[in-house]
């Protein structure tokens, strides 16, 4: 019988598989903080916001039979989180970074809280696309097998881009970020136009969840996120907050994450923990490599508390 | 306000509020009273979800089973992790609830945890499941159960050599401890007894419960031309679902995962913990000696196979079904020589059979020839 | 004028206090409509809080052991706080302040069991203090916002921990638990006599005081203290910001290692993954309902080791999932932070003149 495997050709193509699979959620949540913080405010408790809209989407996919529903209802959950970050960093002498930790170990909680009964029915999945049918190679067609999200993610981003620019909404919200004291005088409520942003953020975030439980790996239960959140606000940084160069770092995190199993499935067996930890390292190299002390990341929001 | 009035009303006020004070009180000892009106507590301590498809949840059945016995009451605590924690859970429900036997279910509790308790309450019995009790070093209350589950890997082998066109199998596993590698090579000789060219890579995740990892993991099995996998992590759903989704054949362990794949699910590696359970508590009641070092295999009924699906061809079911029929009389030896590891030394020499009650085994470090992977 | 400055003062303390606790009841009540909303009994609930945590002597035994690592992974968040900084990876300098105290512990033969203690505490704390001041330099010298920072090291060394107990370090008879080479018996961190605690408590308590001592009365916790008030005036009165910030840093890490050293040494034996038990993230919990002040972390951490400690009655008593514990601790840490702009509002704890 002929022999169907790839060899060391595997690792790449399971590199570009694994972007094109596992960025999905980096690409969303990094979007939605790419927002949030480009009106001024750091939102640390997307790792909850994370787990929550993973578990809403199931829970409604499962109830309802709809998965797209679950998407939509992950959105909301995350954007009701997104409003309770708003609302207690409006408050004044309130630490926006303290506050993100807290709504991530609620966000968490309520998550494996309400969570429990869905840890074992089987929720529809979300289906996907198949960009891969002009090959005959079949580990090519499942690497090009592709969700909705991504290609719904990429427009998301040109069009953030192109809205951040063009757009008086996008003005505002960058006029917001860079100098409080100008909205104000433009009259324009700051705490109103950041918590907006969040909660469009965490929405975006809420989504991101959704495609975990409901796509890849396609099932919730407690071990479902490893920092994907935390990476994300990492991600933005690195991407100088350009909605376009998010996209390019998603891919880029999707394909370190995957790099663990597929090296593995080749023979290289030895130190898989470390492959594993190729996200993190990657992400703190690249925030060594661009950040300078001297003055604030150029690009950034002024008023970010993160780059003061 | 007459002064009397009022003295008489905060007099029944205050009887009031102390009354509700002492009910507060006193209540929940009342619940913990109740609570030891029945003739045996039982404590079960999971270290995962109760309903996670896989590990947790066949101890999980056993507890409901042992739940309807006459007389027991079952308290039940889970995502409990292997640290100190699981000492003061032991404690608490032996304190609080007052358990007589403790059933700490996962593999990590039983070193130092399981052995301090276990002096600490030497009245108390603590069923360990899988730990290497050893008379003399452990104390005679503490005592361990376990499964011989290499001999349904062995079968889900049997089934894959039947079903595999690639000659390629896939072993998905958490950790590179000898449970594991016993199941590891278990499951690839089996598979070898129907073709000896076959071979099994494995890939490691790292920990018990790793979705993504998992699902990255079948993937790339997948792409390497793997078309059977199995696995040995805590809990199955995400590898059993995806293999369906992509196609390939799959046998189960832990629980039953038939329903997640009903295409591709040949058959699957079962715990059936009621018997230990049933044995161990039934010895509690009577006042009999513990049993220190319960093993069994098929035969004993310490395990069972899926039903096997759509997918196995009548020679497999034949096949699988006549090995499994010399196992239940206990006339079939796994580990028989020569085997070699997959460095090419040989670890059992020829003529040399290792039974399954053999402790060597419970201290597997290699993997045979034809496994791909390193420990 | 005497009278009023005590009273004064006294309004003060009354603020600082009544705050927080008007904020955890708050959550308290958040909570228990949360508990009725699902059908259980708010009080309850609550009454088996109580009884699982500080009902008995068995329970507060229960709740002091747990309090004990979260002492010292309190002061991991709490000391870098007083420079400024958002220092949360208390739970990475723990595993390898734990690992490298492991090694240093199994392989020092032929000594006495102080020897062994002081030399493993030593290296835990040399260990911890670095990784974590290897955030605060990234902070000071490169920029990098050390919450973030902080956290990947945190999964950083948690991925080297495994990697080395399962591999250069691990003790080949630890067949299914892969450890590190244990601790001979009688190097172990025993119990405080006639008590069910081990030393590090003791350890934490001793700590906390220090720290205390350290930040209020010496001139370098004052000057670290104008650090974290206002950078730039502190550059202007020609303060080392640089090395304040990396001695924060580095103490704060010296602490979360402490409290690996004493998982190890006490509880443990030897380094494994059961290290990673999230000691370092409650801690982040304590430090700030504590309000980053060394002292009040003591009654914080007693109070959460309480509630980790109830999470199990919850759990066997009413089926409540443990995830229960994880939703009042946010409920309380949001609460907690939001008072915060309570401070300074209400007219009865102002200063009155005169």
């Amino acid at each position: 019988m002929e022999s169907t495997a790839l060899g060391w050709w595997g690792v790449p193509i399971a590199v570009i598989a694994g972007a094109l699979r596992v960025s999905i959620p980096f690409l969303f949540v990094s979007l939605g903080e790419c927002l949030t913080e480009r009106a001024g405010r750091i939102n640390l408790g997307l790792e909850g916001i994370l787990v929550m809209g993973a578990m809403a989407a199931y829970a409604v996919s499962y109830v309802t039979g709809s998965p797209w529903l679950g998407v939509l209802v992950a959105g909301i959950a995350g954007m009701s989180l997104g409003l309770l970050h708003g609302w207690l960093c409006g408050l004044q002498r309130v630490n926006d970074i303290a506050i993100g930790i807290g709504v991530m170990m609620l966000g968490t909680g309520l998550a494996f809280f309400m969570g429990k009964p869905f840890v074992q029915p089987k929720a529809p999945t979300l289906p996907a696309l198949n960009l891969g049918a002009w090959s005959d190679s079949p580990q090519i067609q499942a690497a090009l097998q592709i969700n909705l999200l991504l290609p719904i993610g990429l427009v998301l981003a040109l069009l953030l881009h192109w809205a951040l620019r063009h757009t008086r909404w996008g003005l505002v919200l960058r006029i917001t970020g860079d100098s409080a004291d100008a909205a104000r005088a433009m009259g324009y409520s700051v705490n109103g136009v950041r918590t907006l942003a969040t909660s469009a953020g965490a929405f975006l975030a809420g989504v991101g969840g959704a495609f975990l439980s409901l796509y890849y790996p396609g099932s919730w239960n407690e071990g479902l996120s490893s920092g994907q959140g935390l990476m994300a606000v990492a991600l933005v940084i690195f991407a100088r907050w350009h909605p376009l160069h998010c996209s390019w770092a998603a891919l880029l995190f999707g394909g370190a994450s995957a790099l663990g199993p597929a090296l593995q499935s080749v023979g290289m067996t030895s130190g898989y923990y470390l492959f594993n930890a190729a996200p993190y390292v990657l992400t703190l190299a690249i925030m060594i490599a661009t950040c300078s002390p001297r003055r604030t990341l150029a690009g950034a929001p002024g008023e970010l508390s993160v780059v003061r | 306000m007459s002064n009397k009035h009022s003295l008489a009303g905060r007099r029944d006020f205050i009887k009031q509020v102390a009354g509700m004070g002492v009910l507060t009180a006193i209540g929940p000892a009342m619940l913990g009273r109740a609570f030891a009106a029945d003739k045996i507590v039982v404590g079960v301590i999971y270290v995962g979800p109760r309903d996670d498809f896989g590990y947790s949840q066949a101890q999980a059945q056993a507890a409901a089973a042992i739940k309807r016995m006459l007389g027991v009451t079952v308290v039940e605590q889970e995502r409990v992790p292997e640290t100190a924690d699981v000492q003061k859970v032991m404690a608490s429900m032996i304190e609080q609830d007052g358990a007589s036997i403790i059933f700490p279910t996962s593999f990590g509790y039983f070193d130092p945890h399981a052995v301090k308790m276990a002096e600490k309450y030497p009245d108390v019995r603590f069923a360990h499941c899988g730990g290497l009790w050893t008379a003399g070093k452990h104390p005679k209350n503490a005592g361990s159960y376990f499964g011989y589950i290499d001999e349904c890997q062995y079968l889900n082998g049997v089934a894959a050599g039947h079903a595999t066109k690639s000659k390629k199998l896939g072993f998905i596993a958490a950790k590179p401890i000898p449970q594991v590698l016993r199941n590891i090579n278990a499951f690839t000789l089996g598979a070898q007894s129907v073709n000896p060219a076959i071979t099994t890579q494995v890939i490691f995740t790292g920990d018990w419960l790793m979705p993504v990892k998992e699902a990255e993991a079948t993937n790339s099995l997948v792409d390497q031309g793997v078309d059977v996998i199995t696995m040995h992590v805590d809990s199955p759903k995400v590898i059993v679902e995806l293999c369906e989704r992509r196609g390939i054949s799959v046998c189960g362990y832990h629980a039953d995962q038939s329903a997640l794949a009903p295409k591709g699910y040949l058959t699957g590696a079962e715990w059936n913990w009621i018997t230990p359970y049933t044995e161990h508590v039934k010895a509690a009641m009577s006042g009999a000696a513990m049993n220190n070092f319960l093993r069994g295999g098929l035969k004993e009924g310490f395990v069972k196979t899926s039903a096997y699906g759509r997918a196995v061809s009548e020679g497999a079911r034949k096949n699988a079904d006549a090995v499994k029929a010399k196992m239940m009389k206990g006339e079939f030896a796994i580990f028989k020589g020569p085997i070699k590891d997959n460095a090419g030394k040989t670890v059992i020499a020829t003529g040399t059979t290792q039974k399954q009650t053999d402790v060597v085994l419970e201290q597997m470090n290699y993997l045979v020839r034809g496994v791909i992977g390193k420990v | 004028m005497d009278t009023s400055a005590i009273a004064n003062s006294m309004r003060r303390m009354a603020e600082v206090l009544l705050v927080p606790l008007g904020a955890l009841t708050a959550a308290l009540v958040v909570f228990g409509v949360l508990m009725a909303a699902i059908g259980k009994n708010p009080f309850e609930v609550f009454a088996l809080i109580y009884k699982g945590g500080f009902g008995s002597a068995f329970a507060w035994q229960n709740t002091l052991q747990r309090a004990a690592p979260l002492i010292l992974t309190a002061l991991c968040v709490a000391l870098p706080a007083q420079a400024g900084l958002v220092v949360i990876g208390g739970e990475g300098a723990l595993v390898l302040g734990g690992l490298s105290a492991a090694f240093i512990g199994a392989h020092l033969t032929g000594v006495m069991p102080v020897t062994t203690w002081l030399a493993m505490a030593f290296i835990a704390m040399l260990v911890g203090g670095a990784w974590m001041a290897a955030c605060g330099a990234l902070r000071y010298y490169r920029g990098v916002n050390e919450t973030i920072s902080s956290l990947l090291l945190t999964y950083i060394a948690i991925a080297l921990l495994n990697h080395l107990v399962e591999g250069a370090l691990r003790d080949p008879a630890s067949l299914n638990k892969p450890s590190t080479t244990p601790l001979p018996e009688s190097h172990l961190l025993g119990a405080i006599p006639g008590y069910d605690i081990h030393w590090g408590l003791v350890l934490g308590l001793l700590a906390c005081v220090l720290c205390h001592v350290w930040v209020r009365s010496t001139v370098h916790g004052f000057a670290l203290r104008v650090v974290g008030g206002n950078v730039r005036a502190a550059r202007l009165a020609g303060l080392p910001v640089g090395r304040l910030i990396l001695v924060a840093c580095g103490i704060g890490g010296a602490m979360a290692g402490l409290a690996g050293m004493v998982e190890v040494a006490a509880v443990h034996g030897s380094a494994n993954a059961s290290l990673i038990a999230g000691y370092g993230y409650t801690g982040i919990l304590v430090a700030f309902i504590a309000r980053h002040n060394p002292i009040a972390i003591v009654p914080v951490a007693i109070l959460l080791g309480g509630l980790n400690a109830s999470g199990g009655m919850l759990q066997r008593r009413l089926d409540l999932p443990d995830a229960t514990v994880l939703v009042l601790q946010g409920i309380a840490f949001l609460m907690v932070l939001a008072s915060e702009t309570l401070y300074g509002r209400a007219k009865i704890f102002q200063p009155r003149r005169g």
